[in-house]
C-alpha cells in the first residue's frame, strides 16, 4: 500500500462549467484530463492525501491585495472568487497545520492581476496567490513570505503586488519577455526603492529544458532563500514551461516539475497557466501532487517523452548560466541598492501604462511612494483606464512605520473628489478599506 | 408471495411476505461455518404449510463474501496488470501472483504502448504451472478502451478455468480499486458459484421454481446469473438490507437518518426523498477500497451490548464488545443493562443488570440510576455525535462546477430511524436531547429481512462520447458504436437510458420496477486545439436508484 511521507492538502476545482469564451485556453475542458488521470491514479485514496472543498472569498480578502474598479463585483465572477477560495483554503488547511503542505489546482489563475484591477489581464481578473498571501498574514501573522512563480510567463501581477515589499521576496522564472507575453520580467527589475532586490525576475531563453530550469532553483532560487529565511514558500505552479505547451516555447517535463517540486519543497503550491491539457497537465500535475506528498513519483513520464529531443543547447546553457550569475549579484548588492534608490523620507514617482490584453484596456498610472528605511511606505496610485474609470489607490503596507501610516492617510484626506471617481483607502496595518 | 434472508453476523433473519402483511418472521441463529444450512433452516421453516407455487421472488442477502475476506478463505488468484505512466503499479499488489506487464493506454483511451503477447503466454505458463484457475487482467484507462484487456483474456482463455476483466468491473476511472475490485470477483467466484448453486437446487427440492435473487451492497438485487461474473457485489449487503428497511417510515421530500444500533456497533446511513445516499466511489471499509457500488453507510464501535467502564471520572463505551449485556449473562457492564436499571427495558435478570451498573457507578460516586441516566446519555451522544460528523463531511464534499458550489444539495436531516433490537428505547431519548423526530421502525427485528424482500433490482451505466474520436462507449456494457460530429447530449441520453434499462433486465428486474431512472452525473466539454473546436466530450452515468419494488405498500401498514 502507498504511504506518503507528508500530510499533503488538495483542493481541486476544475470549474468545468466556466471559460473566457469556448474556444479560449482558459476554458471548461483544461483540466478535465488532469481530474481523469489523477483520478484513475487513487490520488484521493491516499490516506495522506486529504482533498478539501474550495472556499469563496469575500470582498474583504480581495480588498487586501486589489484595488478592484470599479469594485470587485464587477472584476471577478463568481468562479473567479472560488478559485482564489482554493487557495485559501489550501492556506488555512496549512497553517492550521493540518497537513504539512497543500496544492490548490484550480483555475482560472491569477498571476497578471496588479494591485489596481480594471479587468482582465493575460486570462487573469484578481491574483489568487496575493489574495492567499495577504490573507495569511492578516489572519495568521506570517511575516517573511517567499513566492517562487514558475509560470513561464512573468508573474507581472504578482510583481506588481510585491514590488514595494521587503517582507515579501518575489522570484519569477520565465521565458523570455522579448519573446513571451507579457514581455516583461528582466533582471533589472528588482522592486521600489524601498525593496530592492526582494524582486528577483530570471528570465530563460526559449529551449530551455529541464536542465536548464533545475540549474536555476539549485544556483540561484535555493541560495536566496536560504538567505531570507522565508516564513512559508509559495509557489505558482503555472505548467507552461512543458515542451508539449501551445502557447510557449520551452523544453520542461513533467520529471522535472516533480524534480522543482521536491527541490523548492513549498508549503504552498498554487496552479497557474499551462495549456497542453492532454500531452502535460494530466503528467504534470500528478509529478507536482506526488512530489508534495514525498511520493515516488519517477514512473510519471509522459508518453511521448525523449529527452534527447529536448536537450538544450550550449549556447542556452551559457546563457543561463550569465543570467544566474547577474541575478546572484543584484541579490547580493540589494542592500546598496535600496539606499542608492533613494533618501528617507522623500517621495517617488514612477509613470506607467499598463495593457488589459483579455479585455482590451488600457491604463495609465502615476505612482508616488514614500521612500523609507523602516517599512515598506505609502503610496498612491492615480489609475485613469481607457475605457474605464479614473481612480486614486492609497496603499499603506501591513507592517508601515508611523510616518508612513500618517503619509497614507494625508495621501487619502487631500485627494480631490472632482479629480476621481473613487478614492480608495486600503489600511493593511488595520485592515481595513475606505472608499470616498 | 415473496421471501427476504438475512443473512447476519450473529443472526440470520428471514420473512414472509403477502401482498398485505407479514404471513411469517423467523430469527435463527447464524452459523458462520455453515451458511447453507442456516439458510435451509429459513425456508425450511417459512415454508412449513406452504404452497411453495406461491412464492413469486426470493432474495438472500449473505456474509458469505465478507466472511470469506475476513477469513482469507479465498481462492489464489493471478492478477495481469499493465500500467504505463504513472505511479507503480507494483503498490496495489493483491498477492503472489501478481504480474505487470508492458501495455499503456492514456486517458483519451489512446494505445501508446503495444500489450507484448509474448510476456503474456509466459506469464500464463507460469501461472498454470503454479496451479492458478482463475486470473484477473486490469489495464489502467480500460475504462475508455478494454482494448487491452480484452486482447489479454483471449490469450489467456486457454490456460484458465475464468479470467476476469477490469472494465467490468464499474465505469468509474480509478485503478487502484479497481484492481482490488477484479481481483476479489475472482477470489470468491467458486464460493459463491457453489453456494447459490446448493441453495438453488435444495430450492428445487421443495418444489420452488422462483428465480433467486441476491442483494447487493447498493441495495439493489441481480440474479444469480449476472451474479456470478461479480460476485464481490455481494459484501456487506448487509447494511444496506437495514437501510432499505427503513425506507418505508422516511419522510417524503425530506432527509432522513438511518440508525441501526446493533450489540457491538451502530450502523449510519442517510436517505434524501426515500432514496438512500450512495458512496460516491465505492466501498470502503478501513484499508479496503473498491469500485462496488455501496450505500453510504458508516459503523461506529458502539452498541447495547459495548462495554462500559470508568476512566479518569467519565465514562468510556465501547469501542469493544466483552460479551452480551449482564443481564442476559454477560460479565461486564454495557449500556442495555443501563436499560433495565432504568426500567426501561423488562427483559433479561434484572439482578445481573444493577450489580453491574452499581459497581461501575461507586466509582463514579453516583447513585445508580443517576449513572444509568448517564451511560444512557452518553451512548446516545455518541452514536449522534458520529451522526453530525459525517452529515458535516458529507456536506463539505468537493465539487467541481461554479454551479454544483453555489448550489449544491446540502443534507439537513428531519427525522432519525431507528433499527435494531434496543431502538425502541432510544428513539424517546434521542428526541428528548436532540429535539429531532425519532422513532423506532415498526418490525424493526426483521426490517433487514423486509429490505432484502423488497429491494428492486438497481444497476448504473457509465457513458463516454468523444465526437472527435467518433464513439461512444460504455465499456462495462460491451458497447462501443461510432457517432457522428453532430451527436448530441439527447442522443446520449437516449443510449444510457436504452442500456440501462438492458442492463436492469438482464439482472432479473421486473418491467414494471424500471421507473426510478437518475442521471447521476452529466458533463460536456468542447475539444479545442490550436483555437479551433475539434469536436465534445459527452459523459453521463444513469442509475435505476434503490429503493423498494411496487405492490407490497400495505404490508408495513
Amino acid at each position: 500500500m502507498l504511504k506518503a511521507t507528508n500530510k499533503t492538502g488538495l483542493v481541486f476545482f476544475p470549474a468545468f462549467d466556466w471559460a473566457i469564451d469556448p474556444t479560449h485556453p482558459e476554458r471548461e475542458e483544461r483540466l478535465l484530463y488532469t481530474q481523469d488521470q489523477v483520478t484513475e491514479e487513487g490520488v484521493f485514496d491516499i490516506n495522506e492525501i486529504l482533498e478539501y472543498k474550495p472556499e469563496i472569498v469575500k470582498a474583504q480578502d480581495i480588498r487586501r491585495a486589489h484595488f478592484c474598479v470599479p469594485d470587485e463585483k464587477t472584476i471577478a465572477t463568481e468562479s473567479h472568487l472560488i478559485s482564489a477560495g482554493g487557495a485559501k483554503a489550501i492556506a488555512d488547511a496549512v497553517l492550521n497545520k493540518e497537513v504539512k503542505n497543500g496544492f490548490a489546482l484550480v483555475r482560472p489563475p491569477g498571476h497578471h492581476s496588479m494591485r489596481v484591477s480594471h479587468g482582465g489581464r493575460g486570462f487573469c481578473h484578481i491574483n489568487i496567490e496575493a489574495i492567499m498571501v495577504e490573507y495569511i498574514r492578516s489572519q495568521f501573522g506570517v511575516k517573511k513570505i517567499a513566492v517562487v512563480d514558475t509560470d513561464c510567463h512573468h508573474g507581472d501581477g504578482s510583481n506588481d503586488i510585491f514590488w514595494h515589499d521587503p517582507d515579501i521576496l518575489f522570484i519569477s522564472l520565465h521565458q523570455d519577455g522579448r519573446t513571451m507575453y507579457p514581455g516583461s520580467g528582466f533582471p533589472g527589475e528588482l522592486g521600489g526603492p524601498n525593496a530592492k532586490g526582494s524582486n528577483l525576475n530570471i528570465p530563460l531563453p526559449p529551449g530551455t529544458s529541464t536542465e536548464g530550469y533545475l540549474y536555476v532553483i539549485k544556483n540561484c532560487v535555493l541560495p536566496v532563500l536560504e538567505e531570507f529565511k522565508p516564513d512559508l514558500i509559495v509557489n505558482s505552479a503555472g505548467q507552461d514551461n512543458h515542451y508539449t505547451d501551445p502557447l510557449t516555447n520551452m523544453n520542461f517535463s513533467a520529471q522535472g516539475y516533480a524534480k522543482l517540486t521536491s527541490l523548492l519543497k513549498p508549503d504552498i503550491a498554487v496552479l497557474e497557466g499551462g495549456y497542453s491539457i492532454e500531452g502535460a497537465l494530466p503528467y504534470v500535475n500528478l509529478g507536482i501532487i506526488l512530489a508534495m506528498a514525498g511520493l515516488d513519483y519517477s514512473g510519471v513520464i509522459e508518453p511521448d517523452f525523449n529527452p534527447e529531443a529536448l536537450k538544450q543547447s550550449v549556447s542556452i546553457t551559457d546563457k543561463i548560466k550569465k543570467t544566474t550569475d547577474l541575478v546572484n549579484s543584484y541579490w547580493h548588492q540589494k542592500e546598496e541598492l535600496r539606499q542608492q534608490s533613494g533618501i528617507h523620507g522623500d517621495f517617488q514617482v514612477r509613470h506607467r501604462e499598463i495593457f488589459y490584453d483579455t479585455d482590451n484596456i488600457f491604463e495609465q498610472q502615476k505612482e508616488k511612494i514614500r521612500i523609507c528605511r523602516d517599512c515598506g511606505g505609502s503610496f498612491e496610485i492615480d489609475s485613469k483606464a481607457t475605457p474605464g474609470h479614473h481612480i486614486l489607490a492609497v496603499h499603506i503596507p501591513i507592517n508601515a512605520c508611523s510616518e508612513c501610516i500618517d503619509a497614507g492617510y494625508k495621501f487619502f484626506e487631500s485627494a480631490d473628489k472632482n479629480k476621481f471617481e473613487k478614492v480608495f483607502l486600503q489600511d493593511r496595518t488595520k485592515d481595513t478599506y475606505e472608499i470616498k | 408471495m415473496i421471501i427476504g434472508i438475512d443473512v447476519g453476523g450473529t443472526n440470520t433473519d428471514a420473512v414472509l411476505l403477502s401482498n398485505n402483511s407479514i404471513e411469517k418472521k423467523v430469527k435463527v441463529s447464524t452459523d458462520s461455518a455453515d451458511l447453507f444450512h442456516t439458510v435451509l433452516a429459513c425456508f425450511t421453516n417459512l415454508l412449513d404449510g406452504i404452497n411453495p407455487e406461491e412464492i413469486k421472488r426470493i432474495v438472500i442477502s449473505t456474509t458469505l463474501t465478507t466472511n470469506a475476506i475476513v477469513q482469507q478463505n479465498m481462492n489464489p488468484v493471478g492478477m495481469i496488470v499493465s500500467a504505463g505512466p504513472g505511479i507503480d503499479p507494483t503498490n496495489f499488489k493483491t498477492g503472489e501472483h501478481y504480474y505487470c506487464v508492458t501495455g499503456s493506454i492514456n486517458h483519451r483511451g489512446r494505445e501508446k504502448a503495444p500489450v507484448n503477447k509474448m510476456q503474456i503466454e509466459d506469464i500464463a505458463k507460469k501461472m498454470k504451472k503454479d496451479g492458478i484457475e482463475y486470473v484477473g487482467v486490469v489495464s489502467k484507462f480500460c475504462v475508455r478502451n478494454p482494448s487491452h484487456e480484452i486482447l489479454i483474456k483471449r490469450i489467456l482463455n486457454k490456460f484458465f478455468k475464468k479470467v476476469f476483466l477490469g472494465h467490468h468491473v464499474s465505469g468509474n476511472l480509478n485503478f487502484p480499486r479497481r484492481i482490488a475490485t477484479t481481483h476479489l470477483n475472482a477470489a470468491v467466484f467458486s464460493l459463491h458459484k457453489s453456494f447459490f448453486e446448493a441453495v438453488q437446487q435444495s430450492l428445487k427440492e421443495k418444489g420452488i421454481t422462483a428465480p433467486i435473487q441476491i442483494l447487493k451492497a447498493d441495495g439493489g438485487t441481480m440474479s444469480l446469473e449476472s451474479s456470478l461474473s461479480f460476485p464481490g457485489q455481494t459484501v456487506l449487503s448487509g447494511p444496506a438490507a437495514s437501510i432499505l428497511g427503513a425506507i418505508p417510515y422516511a419522510p417524503e421530500k425530506q432527509d432522513a437518518i438511518v440508525l441501526d444500533i446493533g450489540g457491538t456497533t451502530s450502523d449510519i446511513a442517510f436517505l434524501v426523498d426515500k432514496a438512500p445516499l450512495l458512496e460516491p466511489v465505492g466501498i470502503r471499509r478501513g484499508q479496503y477500497k473498491s469500485l462496488i457500488r455501496s450505500l453510504l453507510t458508516d459503523s461506529k464501535g458502539i452498541g447495547g451490548d459495548s462495554t462500559v467502564r470508568v476512566k479518569d471520572k467519565e465514562w468510556i463505551i465501547g469501542p469493544d464488545r466483552q460479551g452480551p449485556a449482564m443481564a442476559f449473562g454477560g460479565s461486564e457492564p454495557t449500556p442495555t443493562d443501563a436499560l433495565v436499571v432504568l426500567g426501561l427495558m423488562n427483559e433479561g435478570d434484572q439482578e445481573n443488570a444493577k450489580k453491574g451498573i452499581h459497581k461501575i457507578a461507586q466509582e463514579m460516586n453516583l447513585p445508580d440510576a443517576e449513572a444509568a441516566d448517564q451511560i444512557f446519555k452518553k451512548c446516545c451522544s455518541i452514536i449522534l455525535k458520529k451522526t453530525f460528523e459525517m452529515i458535516d463531511k458529507l456536506n463539505s464534499k468537493p465539487v467541481y462546477t461554479v454551479h454544483e458550489f453555489l448550489e449544491g444539495y446540502k443534507i439537513s436531516p428531519r427525522k432519525i430511524l431507528l433499527l435494531g433490537g434496543p431502538a425502541l428505547y432510544f428513539a424517546k431519548k434521542i428526541e428528548e436531547l436532540y429535539h429531532i423526530e425519532t422513532v423506532a421502525v415498526p418490525e424493526s427485528s426483521v426490517a433487514n429481512a423486509i429490505g432484502a424482500a423488497l429491494a428492486r433490482t438497481t444497476c448504473e451505466v457509465s457513458l463516454n462520447a468523444d465526437t472527435e474520436q467518433g464513439i461512444v462507449t460504455a465499456h462495462e456494457e460491451d458497447f462501443a458504436e461510432p457517432i457522428s460530429k453532430t451527436y448530441s447530449d439527447d442522443d446520449l441520453m437516449e443510449a444510457a437510458y436504452t442500456l440501462l434499462k438492458e442492463k436492469a433486465m438482464n439482472s432479473g428486474a421486473d418491467p414494471d420496477n424500471l421507473d426510478e431512472v437518475e442521471v447521476v452525473e452529466f458533463q460536456k466539454f468542447n475539444i479545442v486545439r490550436n483555437f479551433s473546436p475539434r469536436g465534445k466530450i459527452f459523459r453521463t452515468k444513469m442509475q435505476l436508484k434503490p429503493g423498494l419494488i411496487k405492490g407490497f405498500e400495505d404490508v408495513l401498514q
